[in-house]
């Protein structure tokens, strides 16, 4: 009996009642999936009374995820009642409210990501592409051939980190220290990331220090930059922030731009080696990059989750949810709902209508970065593919331990020319 | 059948004749008309589907409307006030002949 039907018949012996997919450990060994599986066709819309991070309601099927996503005056983001983790521990510092415009409601919501929302449009991404070719291409020029070394951190982690110290125009010999607020941003204790609250607190200030220190060197020139920190500074919306929502809203955009398509960039190794016929596929037609990308976001799912916390009484798939109940859209869930998406565990490059996924969620949340995202694996493969023929995964990659973002420490890779 | 005439930012017109009662969202994906995304499957969710509507046919298609159209064309690209989402215009023999003008990028 293989490991996967061992794990689904542990997830079809548990009363219906007990089933609890907020259990980080499901994620590290990526058995989530057959609870999931599970839950969509026995229990869609799912309340689970007894969890690390209290009642909550998860939601499971596509359809129903869009129904809540978009229906965001009933189902709030706002960090004042829970924000949008399933844990409420990840929208505080210190027990403040860490405010952004991902965990506000409108109108708050829309005037601030007007404000961040020019520096990922379409006319910006144009004038940005050169620059990540080339750091792209050598970053891919300077590894190893035929040996051994970790994907994770010499490309995905690199390279995502280059990007987000352009967009912020951060020190670029400091940029690790974003990787590192990225990750602590998103954890809990026990993680292997941070060992309590109060550590969390630490670096987060820290991290609130040092963009303190780049907003005053920037809030008074006379051209402001064409950084992210400069729009926040010159914008009359934001340049009156109070501090934890300017934190808030850093934290937000380091987090955005940085353990998403970091994952992304090695899901897409990884699917790649788990589907061969579908790299040939691609290997034999490069133009399928534009297919093929939107299915690795889906096929991934970055973010595992979004949490909302319910305004009104509401029914979702039948079930009624109560005012102030916490709402868990199961990303994860719904991008392997095989009612609306054929063959859903597999990887196919060529689907007809890729990008009708929830990794970037629907509705006035929907990720303000997803056409960079985009942009930058589709630069990543052109340039794989004109350098190697194949980048070999040699074991099972180490898996991140938490419910939120989905993802890997490590993947020992080889590559072939 | 209705025809619905899609003009790209290059001035290029491409013309489609659907089946009343699609959106012209739908009816665009389906004839593999460049420039519209429609990735929430017409939801008005994603703003993928963003549109100009010529001035002469928006009496006809009525302006956008409060609610999430609305509220996701806020985050486009170079709103104005002939703006639609395209998913949200249900194509009927009335709009036979319908001009819809495409914006450079969908955000």
């Amino acid at each position: 009996m293989g490991a996967a039907t061992m794990e689904a018949s542990a997830a079809n012996a548990i009363p219906l009642s007990k089933i609890n997919v907020s259990n980080p450990d499901l994620f590290v060994d990526d058995t989530v999936g057959e609870h999931f599986a599970r839950l969509r066709k026995e229990d869609p819309v799912h309340y689970c009374a007894d969890s690390a991070y209290g009642p909550y309601w998860s939601i499971t099927k596509y359809n129903d995820i869009m129904a809540v996503d978009t229906n965001h005056k009933v189902f709030s983001s706002e960090a004042g009642v829970g924000g949008i983790t399933i844990d409420d521990n990840n929208v505080k510092s210190d027990g403040l409210p860490l405010r952004s415009f991902i965990t506000m409601d409108p109108p708050d919501h829309d005037a601030q990501r007007k404000v961040v929302s020019p520096i990922v449009a379409p006319s910006n991404l144009m004038v940005l592409e050169k620059t990540i070719r080339e750091r792209m291409q050598k970053i891919l020029d300077g590894l190893p051939v035929g040996e051994t070394f970790d994907w994770v951190d010499n490309v995905s982690i690199e390279l995502t980190t280059q990007m987000l110290a352009t967009l912020f125009d951060f020190p670029f010999e400091e940029r690790r220290k974003l990787t590192r607020w990225s990750d602590v941003t998103t954890a809990e204790p026990g993680s292997g990331i941070i060992d309590s609250w109060e550590q969390r607190t630490k670096e987060l200030q820290e991290c609130a220090d040092s963009f303190m220190t780049l907003w005053n060197q920037r809030v008074n020139a006379k051209e402001p930059g064409n950084d992210l920190i400069s729009m926040l500074a010159h914008s009359p919306t934001t340049r009156n922030m109070p501090p934890a929502e300017f934190l808030g809203n850093i934290l937000l955009l380091i987090v955005g731009g940085n353990d998403t398509t970091r994952n992304s960039m090695t899901g897409s190794v990884l699917a790649l080696n788990r589907f061969p016929a579908e790299f040939e596929k691609l290997k034999a037609n490069h133009a399928l990059i534009e297919t093929m990308v939107p299915e690795v976001i889906r096929w991934q799912t970055p973010l595992a989750h979004m949490r909302r916390t319910a305004l009104a009484d509401h029914e979702v798939g039948g079930k009624m949810i109560k005012k102030g109940d916490k709402v868990v859209m199961w990303y994860l869930s719904g991008n392997r709902d095989e009612e609306v998406i054929e063959r859903p565990e597999e990887l196919i490059i060529d689907r007809a209508r890729p990008r009708q996924h929830l990794s970037f969620g629907f509705g006035v949340h929907r990720c303000v970065g997803n056409r960079l995202a985009e942009m930058q694996l589709k630069i990543l493969w052109e340039e794989i593919l004109a350098r190697f023929s194949h980048i070999e995964v040699m074991q099972e990659p180490e898996r991140v331990r938490s419910n939120f973002v989905r993802g890997y420490n490590y993947m020992p890779v080889k590559l072939h020319v | 059948m209705p025809t619905i005439n899609y003009v790209e930012p290059d001035g290029q017109v491409l013309s489609v004749t659907v089946d009343s009662g699609i959106s012209a969202m739908e009816a665009a994906v389906r004839n593999a008309v460049p420039g519209i995304d429609g990735d929430c499957g017409g939801a008005a969710a994603c703003a993928t589907c963003h549109v100009y509507v010529d001035p002469a046919w928006i009496a006809k298609t009525g302006t956008a409307a409060d609610g999430m159209e609305k509220d996701m064309l806020d985050f486009a690209e170079d709103v104005r006030e002939t703006s639609r989402l395209a998913c949200q215009i249900k194509v009927t023999d009335e709009l036979d002949g319908l001009v819809l003008k495409l914006p450079e990028k969908q955000h």
